[in-house]
């Protein structure tokens, strides 16, 4: 409607930011490290504390290590907000597909363990898809109510299973755990599993519908589009996006607990919102959720040192989805 | 008369209903009685003030994610509270805070323009953070009388729990109810539009009436402090049974349609189905499951149903 | 007659981003009169009137409500001023009963029942849902309703619609007692046979301006047509008229005795390859629910639809498009993406199916999506979003989607509403050369001229049927308008 030259200065910047997002995110994740070795010295910069080193490697490969699961599950929110949609049980899916994983594990031994594990990721997108796409149930309350159906099956299982006890494959504790040139082993998976999402996103079919479903699913629907396909298509992808987070999040944390991952959903959510992804649909890039994941890693370990209270961190990831999509309403008036 | 009849008649179904699931109940644990009942009333409190504020809500035509956080901010602001000063002042505090956040809520969706269901998520955090800033493990205490109160039958055979909801029910959405606003909500839910055109200011509504539903929270939350004694940080399994209970009530998801008998009914009922799955010795774990297998279905019958209207 | 100026708006105008909708308009109305405020679609009718009632705010000029300024901000300012509008569709709150409706606007019981009861409605009870009760029934209590308020100026936008003849006499005669009575009345309808035996003056509006004030009489019509016809831009000759022997090919479309609930109640009509049938009707007269019909968006409650002699039973736009009815619906808003590029919105199509989910075949998308943007000329300079594209081009990019997947059948609802000259003069020979490679064009548009410049045939669809079949060589504009009024020997007889 309105040519550049006449818009006010916000809307130009703001549909810079829209436009490139991934610039002045990775400009504000650097902003918000030299903060950190502000507050304290020589934790990035390992010389300052009379150490070795210009930058701490371990610093930066902990950093990386922590965001991929982080980044795994904000896939999960990116696909799906992208057809303004939302996956509320991919914190619960990573539990249960770590969970099921780790006691099978010491039953079936460790490849049939992974591959329950993954269905049980492929169910519950199925189950959401099926809600979504063909009782056209809002996402939120689809998958908060899958997420809440599947952790009493988790509690069930865990009755069944109480005996059997658990281990932790050796290759995921590799995947989890590991360093290779004192960068994290979770990139060997993360890597192709980025690539594969940005193929996804930009160079197939699925991809350029999640988008057209998002930005106007009249729109798609007249060019012939059968929305449902896509629904179902996609939360199941997301369900075992997020069943493989937590397969991954089981290696690092190597412990197995019935709210394992849950603790991420949040942060994941906001992860994808920070990255540019229009909760609105039709708007995001994952390589924007993966900066936001370090972005929140970052923050994280700043208010750890602050002494900030898990309350505290909580009310701030709530205000900061609400500002980034409030502020996103105003610049493009619209939603 | 039959008029009357009609429009209430998804109201007298899940009547009907109750007294159904009841007399099941009653076949199973034949000792089933005044007691069992009581104990019932007193579980389904805090689910039928939440159900009672999304419903408000839910009529506007919005929804409000946030009901279970703020019924836990609610609950320690009440059991630190009681721990200092004494019990009516602190239950004023305590509503007026229910009341406050539910504005605050209101005002956000109205002034941002962001849909209700995204600004009520966001806000789902930060009361859920709040609650974790007030008191960070369980802990504080609610006064004796309001333990003691909640609990039992001054009544013979009328549980206390289901006095209290009755009255906070008769007291908050009874006046409202008949009132221009109370009208207004109904209007602004069934037809934006038209309500703007009648002269409803739409957003004063819609701030109110999420107010309303914040006050709910309060007594929710008032109502969990004083059944568990302490204050709870976390939040409960509120959202979900809530949105089911009012779907189920026959509140249409979109607004403009129901009240709030139904869906506190419908607490009773999801309640009671409840009770009945223990009585058979069903895994507690297992009834979890089968308690949110029904809400889910209930919920996606409800949007089906809601769908099919709109396309007529 | 006359007495005070109740209402005196004057040099109104409005505009919707870069469309001007109303640049000049005005309307004066004295007490005891009744003005019908008439113009044809598209000429800012429903954005005066929306302006006047406090709806919307104008960008400049003023409304004087008995000579003062009235600050109309909202429906209940203008309410209290003493304007009342009846609007098009009932602004009664479906889920409350009849009493709750009159309190959430002060109306007082007694007068409203009265004037039920004088307008032919004997048996409504308070406490009835509003969403029970029939149209008819509905657009009588918001008139009652209004009337209850005792309005100096009632407002009454195409008021007997939706109504039968009975009710229609009834309301026609209480609107006259009221206006001998001392009310103003502003009349917006498209009905002639009812203005001329109503109203008192006809203020005629074209293009956002008002543009003439008429005293009713006989020979109105005639001069009312012509105002709102107007001096039109030139927009261009047409081809070559060459007009096909239609009966050497079968029908690619049949449409046979087409009802869609509520409005369409009889459509008949046969598309021929090659052939550009033109559609010609006023607002609100079926032309919306026939084209989502053949989209797949609509089912029809009863007739039939054949494609190419095989009968058509469409449950979602994907069988319409598979089937040769490709669709480009009137709102650009409706069939663009609006964040995603130019070339995005033109290949969407060929990712629909579920086999077309893989690897894009980008070299293959690339071309004929350079080809759809080569032919249609779509200014793609400004790249990114298609939101950014001027309205031609935005249309272009709708049509072009098309293009790049081949056209059999084509379903053009009014391609060239709020655009500019230049792209109007490009999609003409567009239509006319798909026509020539033997594709088949159903173009409705609300524009008459447009009728004799891209068109073989039009048919006129008045009140939800098929009132008249005119060859674009006839096809003059007031020729047309009369047909759209329903003015035909055909209308008369039915």
């Amino acid at each position: 409607m309105n040519t550049a030259a006449t818009d006010p200065a916000l809307v130009r910047f703001g549909r810079y930011l829209r436009d490139n997002p991934v610039v002045p995110l990775l400009a504000f994740l650097l902003l918000l490290i030299v903060m950190l070795e502000i507050m304290r010295p020589g934790i990035v910069t390992p010389f300052r504390a009379g150490r070795d080193g210009l930058i701490s490697a371990f610093w930066v490969g902990n950093l990386i290590k922590f965001a991929i699961p982080l980044a795994m599950l904000a896939a999960c929110q990116v696909l799906t907000m992208l057809t303004a949609g939302i996956d509320l049980s991919a914190g619960i899916t990573a539990t249960v597909a770590a969970f099921v994983c780790a006691t099978l594990s010491s039953i079936w031994g460790v490849a049939p363990a992974v591959f329950v594990a993954l269905s049980t990721g492929l169910i519950v997108g199925l189950v959401n898809g099926i809600g979504v796409g063909l009782v056209r149930v809002h996402p939120l309350i689809m998958t908060l109510g899958t997420g809440l159906i599947a952790t009493g099956c988790l509690q069930v299982y865990q009755r069944l299973v109480i005996n059997a006890g658990s281990e932790i494959p050796a290759f995921l504790s590799w995947l989890g755990t590991g360093r290779t040139l004192s960068m994290p082993n979770g990139l060997f998976l993360f890597v192709p599993f980025a690539l594969f999402i940005f193929w996804l996103l930009r160079f197939t079919g699925f991809g350029r519908l999640l988008f057209a479903l998002g930005s106007n699913e009249n729109a798609a629907r007249l060019s012939g589009v059968r929305a449902w396909q896509v629904y179902v298509a996609l939360y199941v992808l997301s369900g075992l996006i997020a069943a493989m987070a937590g397969l991954l999040y089981l290696g690092m944390i190597r412990q197995t607990s019935l709210s394992l991952a849950n603790p991420l959903l949040l942060p994941s959510v906001a992860a994808a919102v920070i990255g540019g992804t229009s909760i609105f649909g039709g708007r995001g890039s994952f390589a924007g959720a993966i900066v936001g994941a370090l972005i929140i890693r970052v923050l994280d370990t700043m208010l750890t040192l602050m002494q900030m209270p898990e309350g505290a961190r909580t009310v701030l990831f709530g205000a900061v989805i609400l500002a980034v999509t409030a502020i996103y309403v105003r610049i493009t008036a619209s939603r | 008369m039959s008029d009357l009849i009609r429009k209430n008649a998804w109201v007298a179904g899940l009547v009907v209903l109750l007294a159904a699931l009841l007399a099941i109940t009653k076949i199973i644990q034949p000792s089933f009685g005044a007691s069992g009942l009581e104990s019932v009333a007193r579980a389904a409190l805090p689910f039928a003030f939440a159900t009672a504020g999304m419903a408000v809500v839910v009529i506007v035509g919005g929804i409000d994610l946030s009901v279970a956080s703020m019924m836990a901010v609610c609950a320690v602001t009440a059991a630190v509270l009681m721990e200092k000063i004494s019990g009516v002042p602190a239950v004023m505090i305590v509503l007026a805070l229910g009341l406050a956040m539910g504005l605050i809520n209101g005002a956000l969706i109205v002034v941002t323009r962001v849909p209700d269901i995204v600004v009520t998520l966001a806000m789902l955090f930060v009361w859920e953070g709040a609650a974790l800033l007030i008191l960070e493990t369980p802990g504080g205490s609610t006064s004796e009388w309001l333990q003691t109160g909640i609990r039992g039958s001054l009544v013979p055979g009328l549980p206390n729990a289901l006095v209290i909801i009755a009255a906070a029910v008769a007291l908050v959405w009874v006046p409202l109810r008949r009132s221009r606003l109370g009208i207004s909500i109904y209007a602004t839910g069934s037809n934006e539009r038209a309500a703007f055109r009648s002269g409803v200011d739409v957003g004063r509504t819609r701030i109110l009436a999420y107010g309303v539903c914040g006050m709910f929270c309060a007594f929710g939350g008032l109502s969990l402090a004083s059944l568990t004694g302490i204050g709870e940080p976390v939040p409960g399994p509120y959202l979900m049974a809530s949105v089911a209970a009012v779907v189920l009530g026959g509140v249409v998801l979109g607004g403009g349609r129901g009240g709030l008998l139904g869906p506190i009914i419908a607490v009773f009922i999801l309640r009671i189905v409840r009770t009945i799955l223990t009585l058979l010795a069903v895994d507690p774990n297992v009834t979890t499951i089968i308690e949110g297998t029904i809400m889910v279905c209930v919920v996606m019958l409800g949007t089906a149903l809601t769908l099919r209207g709109a396309r007529k | 007659m006359s007495g005070t100026q109740l209402l005196d708006a004057t040099g109104i105008a409005k505009a919707f981003g870069a469309v001007r909708a109303l640049t000049d308009a005005g309307l004066s109305l004295s007490e005891g009169e009744i003005v019908a405020l008439m113009g044809a679609n598209g000429a800012g009718k429903s954005t005066f009137v929306k302006i006047i009632t406090g709806a919307l705010r104008p960008d400049s000029g003023k409304v004087l409500i008995r000579g003062r300024e009235a600050r109309v901000g909202s429906p209940a300012e203008a309410r209290r001023s003493g304007l009342v509008p009846v609007y098009q569709e009932p602004s009664l709150i479906p889920d409350l009963d009849v009493a709750d409706n009159l309190r959430l606007t002060d109306t007082r019981v007694d007068p409203f029942m009265r004037w039920v009861g004088e307008l032919g409605i004997a048996d409504l009870e308070l406490s009835d849902m509003i969403g029970d009760l029939p149209l008819a029934t509905l657009r009588i209590l918001d008139l009652a309703r209004a009337l209850a308020s005792k309005p100096d100026v009632l407002l009454l936008d195409e008021m007997t619609a939706a109504l039968p003849t009975d009710l229609v006499d009834r309301v026609l005669k209480v609107t006259r007692e009221q206006a001998d009575s001392g009310m103003g009345v502003i009349y917006v309808s498209h009905r002639f046979s009812e203005i001329s035996e109503l109203c008192d003056r006809a203020s005629v509006l074209r293009d956002g301006k008002t543009v003439g004030d008429l005293k009713i009489e006989s020979g109105v019509e005639q001069r009312a047509v012509e105002l709102m016809l107007g001096q039109k831009l030139e927009l261009g000759n047409r081809g070559v008229a060459e007009t096909r022997s239609r009966t050497e090919a079968a029908p690619r479309v049949r449409v046979r005795d087409l009802a869609i609930a509520p409005r369409v109640t009889g459509i008949t009509f046969d598309l021929y390859p090659a052939e550009v049938l033109g559609v010609v009707a006023l607002e609100g007269q079926g032309q919306d629910e026939l084209f989502d019909c053949m989209a797949g968006f609509l089912p029809p409650s009863s007739g039939e639809i054949e494609i190419n002699g095989k009968p058509a039973d469409f449950h979602h736009p994907a069988d319409a498009i598979a089937a040769g009815l490709k669709f480009v619906p009137g709102d650009r808003a409706d069939a663009l993406l609006a964040q995603r590029s130019v070339r995005e919105n033109i290949a969407l199509p060929f990712s629909a199916r579920l086999r077309n989910w893989g690897n894009l075949k980008l070299q293959r998308e690339r071309e004929r999506v350079a080809h759809a943007i080569e032919k249609l000329q779509i200014d793609t300079r400004a790249q990114g979003e298609v939101q950014r594209l001027s309205g031609g081009n935005q249309q272009k990019v709708t049509i072009g989607r098309w293009l790049a997947t081949g056209v059999d059948t084509l379903l053009l609802f009014d391609p060239t509403r709020g655009i500019d000259v230049r792209t109007k003069r490009q999609i003409y020979p567009l239509v006319r050369e798909l026509a020539q490679q033997g594709a088949s064009v159903l173009f409705y548009t609300s524009e008459l001229e447009e009728i004799a410049l891209a068109c073989d045939r039009a048919i006129v669809i008045f009140n939800g049927r098929v009132v008249d079949v005119i060859d674009a060589a006839d096809a003059d504009d007031q020729t047309l308008l009369h047909a759209a009024y329903g003015l035909t020997a055909q209308e008369g007889a039915a």
